[in-house]
Parts: C-alpha cells; structure tokens; sequence
C-alpha cells in the first residue's frame, strides 16, 4: 500500500517538474526581451526612420507596414470567413460537401507557412502581375487566417442556443432575418475574439511575407496598395542575421515591439472571450 | 424582393463556403504549376534521393535528401523532447492541478502559443546557440540540438492543448470506477485514462510534429544552415523549410533553382497534408466513440 | 380532424404519443429539422399550408413553447420582433402595437416602465406571458400552445389560462398539455393522442365523462402515462 502512494508521489512529481520545465522558459523569455529590449524603446525609436544601414534610428516603417498588413488581411478575411462559418454553422448538411470543406480548413490550418509565401507569390506576385506589394502580402497572410477566422466564428455561432432560432422562424421569420437579426449579434464577442486572434497570428508571421511583400530597407513609408513595405517580423529577422553589428539594445528593443503587439492582441482576445462568457445570460 | 435579395445573400453565403475548398486547391495547383517543371531537368526519384543540394553550381545539383534528412533530425529531436514534457504537462493540468494554478498554467501556454517564431528564433539565437556552444565545446551553437529545443517549445502548446482535451472528454465515470476499485489516482490516470484517451493524445503529437515540420524563421536562425547530410544532432542542417525561405530571394524565376523550390514546396504540403488528414481522422474516431 | 374557429382545442396523452409533432405540423416547424417526411395535408380555411408562403402561415399561426424563452432583446425588442421581421418599422406604431400586446398577455401593468430592460431579468412566469405578448403582436389567427405551464409555478398557471380563455374570443387556440386537468378546464373540446394515432376527439366534458375508447378512459383516469 505505501509502496503505491509513494509512486505515485514521484510520479506526480515529475509531471510537475516536466510543467515547471515548459512554464519557466516562457516567463525567462518575456523577462530577458522586456530587460534587454526595454532602454531602446524610445519615441524616436518608435516614429524614425531606420539610419545607418538599420544600426541606429528607429522602426517606423515597420510598425507602419504591419499594420497595413494585418487590416488589409483582415478586410480580406473576415468577410468571407464569417460567411463560410455562417454557411457551415446554419446552412450545410451532414453530407460529402460538409466534410469536404472541413477537411480543407484543417489542411488551410496546417499548411507550413513558407508554402503560403510560395503560393503567394506564385498567384498574386506573378500570375495577378500585382508584384511585391501591401496587396499581394495582404492577401497572402488574408488566406493563411482564413482558418482562424472561420474555426472560431463557427464555433461562436454554434454556441447560440438553437431554441433562439426556433423562435425567431417560428414568429415567421427567414433564415436570413433569423441569422442576421438574432444569432450574428450573439455570436459576436466570440466572431471578435477570433478576429483578433487571427490580426495577432498575421502580425508576426514572417514567412509568407518574405517574397510577397516585404523590403529590406525603405526609407519612405508606403505610399499605395501596390508598394513594398517593411514589417516588423521581417525586420527583427533581418537586423539579426542579414545586417551585422547591430546594437543589441535595437534587436531587442524591436522584438519587444513585435511581441508586445501581438501579445497585446491576444491579451485583449481573451479579455473579450472572458467577459462574454460572464455576461452570457442564456 | 426581399425573398430575392435573400436568395442572393444566400448563394453568396454558399460560394463563401466553398472557399476554403477552392484555396487549398489554388495552392496545390500553384505549386503543382512551378514545381513539376522542375521534372524536366531532373527525375523525381533522384531529386528526393539526391545527396547534394547544390543548385547554384553548373549544372544545379538538386538533390534534397540532405534537407529531408535535416528537417527529419530536427523534427525528430523536437518530438523527442516536446511530446514526453507536453503530455506530462497536459496530465498535470487536466488532472492533477489546483484550479488557480491551472488557470495560470494554461495562460501561460496560450502566452508561448502566441509568440512569433521570429522571436522564438532570435531568442534561441543569442542565448540557446551559444550555450550550446559551451557546453558541447563544439565549433559553433548553430545545431540541429538547438533548432530541436527551440522547436519543441513551439510544438507544445499544440500538444498540451489537445492532449488536455483528449483527457478532459474521458468520461468521468472511468474514472470514478478505477478509484472505487481502490486504485490510486496515479494508477487510475496511467491505467484507465491515459488509454482511454491514447488517440487523442496521438492526434496531439501528430499536430505539434505537422507544426514543427512547417517550421521556417526559427530553423533558419537557429540551425545553422549547411545543407549537408547530417551525421549527428552538434552539427548544423538545413531543413526543407529554410531552403525555400534562404533561397528564394536569389532564384531567378523560372530558372530550375526556382522550380525546384517549389517543388520542395510540393513535398512540404503534400507532408503537412497527410500529417494533418491522419490527425484529424484520430481525433475523430475518439469522438464517434 | 377539424379544429373550429375560436374554440380551445386540447390535445392530452402520455409521452412520445406525437402531440407535440403534431402541433408542430401545423405551423410547418417540423420542416426545421433536417430529416422530415411527410403525408397528408394540412389546410388553414381551406387552403393546403404547403401552398401558402411558409413565413405568412407562421405570421397567422402563431406558437408558445414550453420553456419561456426570451430572445436576447430587451422587453420591447422581444414584443415587436415578429411585427419588425414583417416589415413594420415606424417605432410610435411598434410601440402602440406593444402596448396592445402586452395588455392582452396580461403582462403590461408589470412592465410597462421598464420596457428597455433585458427580458432575461423577468420571472419565469412574465417570461411566458411575454412570450405569449410576442406571439399576439403578430395579429395571428390561430395560437399553438406546446406545453405552456410546464416551467410554470400554479399561480403563473392560473394566470396562463385565464389569458386563454379571454384570447379564444378572438384566436382559436390549440393546446396541447401533459396536465390532464388543465385540459378539462380550459378545453371546448379535447383530443387524445396515443403512440402517434389520433384516438378520440369530442367535446370536453364528454370525453372526461364517458369517452367512447377504452384507453382514452384509462389514460384520464391515470391508469397509464
């Protein structure tokens, strides 16, 4: 009997050991970037220009060109992932087409990321002539949350109770009042949750912006849809490895940029996720 | 006319479904498009075959099993370390941690989730990489050793998550039944549970190694980027995935170097492909059961 | 079988009997779900439901379910959401549409100043009687009742049927309910409903007195249910 208990004692832990080995390299890594990154976050830091070959000023253009990124994919992806997940919540049927399409959103979900910067280039850089551009980034990074998006509205739309709409088409109204009168309106902390999840995930991903869009170095901001851009992701990877002798305050301080931003995103993510789930009366 | 517009907003609403159809066909028609070309100069079996990547020199050596091979060794490295730590951690917070301290724990996965690999990657880069270095007393940090630790940590919060999961939809009663035989909770957890979730669990480690696979900033900064056969974890490999990323900037489009990354991008999906099929399907036979 | 104008027709009988998807033909609700065949016809005034605009027939025959449930509206948006979906919007004649329509659930003393409230903070037993206002605003012909009381307290109840019997004035109403004695008061007429079959329909007080089949008998008397 003791024998037992006490197996289970190491055994318990060893989880815990094996938790605190995930967890305490998570906090080291927010600690060192926010300790080292920290004395370069200035306002010149913020709004300049970056000079001397990236060795000094700022990372304006980079934050600039991020954002015009992540609104232009989420103007893409929203729309029509909303629609799709409204379509898979409320309209399809167990049948071949339905496992088909989330089938296809699994793969979506699972394609590496430097495949999307390949196809991104290969469809809008090339085929659409749109050439390196906001556009062809912003499409590009448009499909590759496209997942993100419809997974979570999807799931925010399932969790509307069905008596809602029983009621609403039992008053003699269409699918499409139903829809848009009732259930869209309920779903909507969790279609945002989801939509700010997925701005985070297009905020830092590198990759498929690579050889869509993004400049090594570009004085002047972007001035159409049709220019390059520097982004933030792009910019940390290049003063790291591409550019030598860079200060390392300016590295740090730049990946602290990056990953305030997203983490930012992702905190405001779940503080909607939470307070929705407190005030949901039904 | 309302029943008209209606009808419109509905078609739309069909044709927005099918979207997610339509792109992942795009894409393997793209890659399909730029990578068989790459056919021409060279035959499938020795491009996957062939032990040198050397697509600049005349004539272009494509052979990518040196990239295959790396992306194996560090893929393999990262399982190795994330799948035992992430189904300990995922068993310690589905089963065995107080409340408050599961809420920080699976805060503080979401948190690692978020993190964008260009940051996980610098930060491996200048504190991982040399310690490495260190305490191996090799030539230089940048290792498959190195991209396997970074990796992992980017694999486990997809396997802590799902594997949570996959342990949570265990009936209770299982349990419950396995305790009032007078088992302990231990050997109720390593007995009944971790079975009775075991596909789940499997479809999380398929996930977190589809995520590793597809791994590309991080490996490319960490790994050391030498496209060589690799003969051990201390020495620096090219995966599948930097290749296309280091390289596509200097390939001329339409030349072979340029086909043939794309077709490495051609294996890329067709892996993540399978990975992701297989992983799903486990985690569905768990819930028809 | 027939119901007649401006009667309250009572539908009894044990679980699963088909009351419920019976009254759910009658309004086409059945047609919600995805796996539904059906034979026969129904007609409303003579005309076969199946040919009339699904969303006119559901706008003449209204339904109450079991449970109250509220939309996630406030009290005035629940009243007048049907009477929008049809395409009123002028707010001064909503209002005055409201106000009929709570008055006639026997609702609108109790909310009358409080109408931009969420209709989530009212009790169970207001939650009903809005349902019921919500139904009413529509200006329906007929009014299905699916259980109305069964979440109800009998002083809720008691309040429930009074609105009935003032409604069948002016609806007819059919009423299907698992409280055998509810039927009695409140039904002209009562049918009884076993394993799917219509088994007997006569007026109510000769089916509680001398039903002509047996099991009618024996349900009412709670040998069975």
């Amino acid at each position: 009997m003791k024998r037992t208990y006490l197996s289970q004692k190491i055994a318990f832990s060893f989880l815990f050991l094996a938790t605190l080995l995930l967890i305490i390299p998570v906090g080291l890594i927010v600690v060192i970037i926010v300790e080292k990154g920290l004395p370069a976050i200035t306002w010149q830091f913020l709004t300049d220009i970056p000079r001397q070959g990236m060795r000094a000023g700022g990372i304006f253009p980079a934050i600039v060109g991020t954002v015009y990124l992540v609104v232009g994919a989420i103007i893409f992806a929203l729309p029509i992932g909303l629609l799709a997940a409204v379509y898979l919540s409320e309209y399809a049927r167990d049948n071949l087409l339905s496992r088909m399409i989330r089938l296809a959103i699994v793969n979506l979900a699972g394609v590496p990321s430097v495949v999307y910067g390949l196809f991104g280039l290969a469809l809008f850089v090339i085929y659409f002539r749109l050439g390196t551009s906001i556009l062809s980034g912003s499409l590009t990074l448009g499909i590759m949350i496209l997942p993100i998006i419809i997974t979570t509205s999807r799931e925010a739309l399932e969790s509307v109770p069905y008596s809602f709409r029983e009621v609403s088409r039992s008053l003699g109204a269409s699918k499409w009042q139903t829809i848009r009168h009732i259930v869209l309106p309920s779903a909507l902390p969790g279609i945002l949750t989801g939509t700010i999840l997925g701005l985070g995930r297009a905020a830092g991903e590198t990759a498929p912006i690579l050889f869509t869009v993004a400049a090594f170095y570009l004085p002047q901001l972007p001035k159409s849809l049709f220019d390059q851009a520097m982004a933030l992701p792009y910019h940390l990877y290049v003063i790291s490895t591409q550019v030598p002798n860079v200060d390392e305050k300016i590295r740090y301080g730049t990946a602290l940029v990056l990953l305030t931003l997203v983490l930012c995103m992702n905190l405001v993510a779940i503080i909607i996720r939470y307070r929705f789930r407190k005030k949901k009366s039904w | 006319m309302r029943k008209f517009k209606e009808f419109i907003i509905e078609k739309f609403i069909l044709i927005c479904g099918l979207t997610s159809i339509l792109f992942v066909a795009l894409i393997f028609v793209f890659l399909l498009k730029e990578g068989l070309a790459v056919f021409y100069t060279i035959n499938p079996l020795a491009f996957l075959f062939g032990k040198s990547w050397y697509p600049i020199s005349e004539p272009p050596q494509l052979g990518i099993l040196p990239l295959i091979l790396g992306s194996l060794l560090v893929t393999l490295g990262a399982t190795v370390i994330s799948v035992p730590i992430g189904a300990a951690c995922a068993i310690y917070i589905a089963e065995i941690a107080p409340v408050k301290i599961k809420e920080i724990l699976k805060a503080g996965i979401e948190l690692l989730a978020a993190i964008p690999s260009v940051v996980l990657g610098f930060i491996g880069m200048v504190t991982l990489v040399p310690w490495v270095k260190t305490i191996f007393a090799i030539p230089t940090g940048l290792t498959a050793l190195s991209g396997s630790i970074i990796l992992a940590f980017m694999a486990m919060p997809t396997i802590v998550s799902i594997a949570e999961d996959a342990l949570y939809s265990v009936p209770k009663s299982y349990k419950e039944g396995a305790l009032a035989l007078g088992a302990t909770h231990w050997q109720s957890i390593y007995r009944v549970i971790l079975p009775a979730a075991s596909s789940g669990i499997l479809a999380a480690v398929m996930l977190g190694i589809g995520r590793v696979i597809g791994e590309t900033m991080a490996v490319m900064m960490i790994t050391g980027n030498a496209a060589v056969i690799p003969n051990s974890f201390l020495q620096p490999v090219r995966t599948l995935t930097a290749t296309i990323a280091a390289e596509m900037g200097e390939a001329v489009v339409g030349s072979e170097h340029y086909f043939a990354l794309f077709a490495i991008g051609i294996v890329l999906f067709v892996l993540s492909f399978i990975i992701n099929v297989t992983a799903d399907l486990f985690l569905h036979k768990r819930n028809v059961q | 079988m027939e119901i007649q104008a401006n009667e309250i027709l009572s539908i009894i009988g044990p679980a699963n009997s088909g009351k419920t998807s019976f009254l759910r033909t009658l309004n086409r609700l059945n047609e919600l779900q995805i796996n539904v065949t059906m034979e026969g016809t129904v007609e409303l005034d003579n005309q076969d439901i199946q040919k009339i605009d699904i969303e006119l027939l559901r706008k003449r025959v209204g339904m109450v379910f079991a449970l109250p449930t509220p939309l996630p509206l406030s009290i005035l948006e629940n009243v007048t959401y049907g009477v929008k979906m049809h395409g009123i919007n002028n707010k001064k004649r909503l209002r005055d549409i409201a106000e009929r329509a709570l008055q006639q659930g026997y609702l609108w003393d109790e909310v009358k100043d409080r109408l931009h409230e969420s209709a989530f903070k009212l009790s169970g037993g207001q939650q009903q009687r809005l349902c019921i206002a919500r139904t009413l605003a529509v200006e329906p012909e007929v009014i299905l009742f699916d259980e109305p009381c069964s979440g109800l307290d009998p002083i809720s109840t008691a309040k429930v049927e009074e609105a009935m019997l003032e409604l069948k004035k002016n609806y007819t109403i059919v009423l299907v309910t698992n409280n055998v004695k509810q039927a009695a008061r409140v039904g002209d007429r009562t049918a009884f409903f076993l394993n799917g079959d219509l088994i007997e329909i006569d007026k109510t007080d000769k089916i509680f007195t001398a039903p002509r089949d047996q099991r009618t008998d024996d349900y009412i008397r709670g040998k069975f249910g």
